[in-house]
């Protein structure tokens, strides 16, 4: 905790909507954001991999974040974005309800997740950040977005 | 000092040395008095000693050393060559290429030279024939390394002509010294023929070069290695001569000697040098006349003096980035058909043909003559015929034919593994080859030429051919096949029982074929190389391996399919052809669908149930559009709706998070700008 409170900077985040809650995703994994775009479906995949995406030249795997997190999923609407993160050497797309801010979030302000936030597990997340009356919770995107994660759920769906 | 950066360049060159220096000892074997090609490999000899020293390989630098010298010899007409020298510097040549190998595998390049060394000097002093019979290559070592040392030590070459001489004795006379000097410039130098120039120029202001070796032409053209030899008359002294070149930066280190022109061995060393040079010309006249291919060849290596070396990386940079550009083409050229104006149109179609010659361009960058892979088969059918004491002729065709880089990386190993068998299986021994009224040599031809979208490169044997019987007889003992299904194969299917894994019909199985992992070990590689091989064989008359390859991995042909709302991309290096079945002609076996395709029974797989395709609610036709694929001898039916058409694909990966997708091997770009994926055969037949 020392060292949290020592280190006195700020993280710019990328904050988007899913359900009724809002989440945060680094700036510095964020490529670019997109509208939707037709998706060809990819068979054989876990449900959350809606397919692939044809971005600029780069066959892009799309991810609905909602179905990843155990969330009902919702029909897509005008601000329905994807957003376009690369962690290594993954690179997919993000399927959110809406994207549309950016804001610097001081580094204490950021808590450890508790074990649930709005139906997602802790695992996949970095922390909780308390913003004056906004809650942002922030992703761990590696979490997300490993591949082993992705078999074991194929194997457990069938 | 940090060698690493010019370690790829030294391998890549030492490499391409070794290729042309047993390119012609083969050339040499048959006609042993060109002193041409002797010069040729002495050239090539020479440049690798430097370089290996260069880069600090101590073993390799001084066994090439040795080769050299007997090299010297020879083509100084002071040694005749035999077949004993032959295979020993055939034999030094292999120990380099070892070197060189394990230097490119990351190991440090040293292996135990003292054996072809010894043997190399013994040759150099004339008792070769001493150290064969007692075997004992040691002692002879010892014994021969004082004499080399002294002869080295008299005899240093000056190559010079007579005119050369006279000069140097007039300036004798008249109070200049006579100087041999090395310069050696540093190892990072960057302009070696501006050094080189300055040190000329101090030189020329103090007295007169009378030759320069490499010549002068070849030093301005940077064609050497780090030093260049210079023989010099000046009337100053060596110290004053050593100081002026060391005031000149970069320079490493110089060697002065003083020549005495009273040593007898110069008259000789020149006499020898100048009909070795006279002999050279006439080669070299008489080399146009007789063989236009000679002539072709050497024209090709005045052009590549003008390539430069690109990083592959680069290549499929750009190649990504064209492949792009064709997407947009495509999409470009819907757009203005739908939109009817005419201008419009125009500047659409002049934009397609010119991205069409800079797609054939980039695709022809990629392309390497498969004489790289080809070179090094006459050296290896050579040793391999002499090892089985066979008599075996290859015939090479088409070497120049192209192929992409990436292919011809793969192809090496596929096509040792044939040639091999054809040299073990195929070619009789000479006996046997008199006895069925054969002439005693065997001819392997290993042809390649362009076809279409493909490359085929055909293995040709007129050996004994494969025996039907004892492929069943081996393929029904190893449970390849039952002997039920054995009478009805044909004998294609036979032939192509060679493939299976598992198999092997050598009498004895000897080292160089007939492990058991051989024949399907090519045709996994050749397949996963998007090709197929074939075996074709008369009984008595000879068997013909067919490898068909497509010319670039990155740009494939493919059917485009429609199920339901979906399109799939199905290569159309796996489809055998596409049919319309009637729902009658659909039976049932074993709970499995199948249809009847020209007399075998093809079993169907629903693209729509395999891939779990939405129901997008349409009609269907009654009839039933299927794509007949193949993986190897086995087929079978994709169901499909519709068939939309063939087109030249550009195939892109699903990216790393999206790995083992069951069935789909890539995705591509269509002209909509959708995406389509690329259906994996060979996972849908079981």
């Amino acid at each position: 905790m020392l060292e949290q409170t020592e280190i006195v900077g700020e993280v710019k985040v990328i904050v988007f909507r899913l359900k009724d809650e809002e989440y945060g995703v680094e700036v510095g994994q964020v490529k670019s954001i997109e509208r939707l775009t037709h998706i060809t479906r990819v068979p054989r995949t876990p449900d959350f991999v809606k397919g692939v995406i044809n971005l600029r030249g780069v066959v892009t795997p799309i991810i609905d974040l909602r179905s990843r997190f155990g969330l009902e999923e919702a029909d897509h609407t005008e601000s329905t974005r994807i957003i376009i993160v690369s962690v290594g050497e993954v690179e997919v797309g993000l399927i959110v309800d809406a994207a549309n801010d950016v804001i610097d979030i001081p580094v204490d302000a950021i808590e450890p997740p508790p074990e649930v936030v709005g139906g997602v597990e802790a695992a996949y997340l970095r922390g909780v950040a308390k913003l004056e009356k906004r809650l942002l919770i922030l992703l761990n995107l590696d979490k997300v977005l490993t591949p082993e994660e992705m078999k074991q759920l194929d194997g457990l769906e069938g | 000092m940090d060698m690493n950066q010019y370690l790829d360049m030294f391998i890549e060159e030492s490499k391409e040395h070794l290729q042309s220096i047993n390119q012609n000892l083969l050339q040499l074997e048959n006609d042993p008095d060109n002193i041409q090609i002797v010069n040729e490999i002495f050239r090539s000899a020479h440049t690798l000693k430097g370089m290996a020293a260069t880069m600090g390989f101590e073993d390799m630098a001084s066994l090439t050393h040795e080769a050299e010298n007997v090299l010297d010899l020879i083509r100084n007409h002071k040694l005749r060559i035999n077949s004993d020298i032959m295979d020993i510097i055939f034999q030094s040549v292999d120990l380099i290429e070892g070197m060189v190998y394990n230097i490119s595998e990351g190991g440090n390049g040293t292996a135990d030279v003292s054996g072809p060394v010894a043997k190399l000097r013994a040759i150099v002093n004339g008792d070769l024939d001493a150290i064969k019979e007692t075997g004992g290559t040691e002692q002879a070592a010892k014994q021969a390394v004082p004499d080399e040392s002294l002869a080295a030590g008299t005899s240093r070459h000056y190559m010079l002509d007579d005119y050369a001489l006279t000069v140097m004795k007039q300036s004798k006379e008249t109070g200049h010294n006579l100087y041999w000097l090395q310069v050696e410039l540093r190892e990072d130098c960057i302009l070696k023929a501006a050094r080189a120039y300055m040190v000329f120029d101090q030189l020329e202001a103090h007295g007169e070069i009378i030759k320069a070796n490499p010549s002068v032409e070849d030093i301005e053209n940077e064609r050497f290695d780090n030093s260049f030899e210079v023989v010099y008359i000046s009337k100053s002294g060596a110290e004053e001569i050593r100081q002026a070149i060391e005031s000149i930066s970069e320079i490493h280190q110089v060697h002065i000697e003083t020549i005495d022109l009273t040593s007898p061995s110069h008259e000789e060393v020149s006499h020898a040098r100048q009909e070795a040079s006279a002999a050279a010309e006439q080669t070299v006249e008489r080399k146009p006349a007789v063989e236009q291919q000679g002539a072709a060849s050497s024209n090709k290596k005045v052009s590549t003096g003008k390539t430069i070396r690109v990083d592959i990386e680069r290549l499929d940079v750009l190649m990504n980035l064209f492949s792009e550009l064709v997407i947009d083409r495509g999409r470009l050229e819907q757009l203005a058909r739908e939109s009817g104006q005419p201008e419009l149109q125009e500047t659409v179609e002049h934009m397609s043909r010119i991205s069409g010659d800079l797609q054939s361009i980039i695709l022809t960058m990629r392309m390497v003559p498969v004489e790289q892979v080809f070179n090094r088969f006459p050296r290896m059918v050579r040793d391999l015929a002499k090892e089985l004491n066979k008599k075996v002729n290859l015939e090479i065709f088409g070497a120049e034919t192209e192929l992409d880089r990436t292919v011809i990386d793969e192809i090496g190993d596929p096509l040792v593994h044939l040639l091999r068998n054809s040299i073990d299986h195929g070619i009789e021994s000479p006996e046997k080859r008199k006895q069925s009224g054969k002439s005693e040599e065997g001819t392997i031809q290993l042809k390649a030429y362009h076809s279409g979208n493909h490359v085929f490169i055909e293995v040709r044997d007129d050996g004994q051919g494969i025996n039907k019987e004892k492929v069943l007889k081996k393929a029904i003992e190893r449970g390849i096949v039952g002997a039920a299904t054995a009478d009805s194969l044909s004998d294609k299917q036979i032939y192509e029982l060679l493939f299976s894994s598992g198999f092997s019909t050598a009498d004895v199985i000897s080292d160089i074929s007939g492990r058991g992992v051989g024949l399907d070990v090519v045709k996994t590689k050749i397949e996963s190389l998007g090709g197929s091989v074939s075996v074709d064989s008369k009984q008595g008359e000879g068997t013909t391996f067919l490898i068909q390859l497509p010319l670039t991995l990155s740009i494939i042909s493919a059917m485009l399919v429609q199920v339901e709302n979906e399109k799939y991309a199905v290569p159309l290096s796996s489809i055998i052809e596409t049919a319309v079945f009637r729902p009658d002609e659909i039976m049932t076996a074993h709970r499995q669908k199948v249809i009847d395709f020209r007399g075998r029974v093809v079993p169907l797989v629903s693209l729509k149930e395999i891939f779990q395709i939405p129901d997008s609610g349409q009609k269907k036709e009654d009839e039933v559009a299927v794509v007949i694929v193949r993986k190897g001898e086995k087929m079978a039916g994709l169901v499909v709706d519709s068939f939309i058409g063939q087109q030249e694909i550009v195939l892109k990966s699903l990216g790393k998070y999206l790995v083992n997708v069951f069935a789909i091997s890539g995705a591509t770009i269509l002209g909509d700008g959708q995406v389509a994926l690329i259906i994996d055969c060979n996972a849908l037949i079981k």
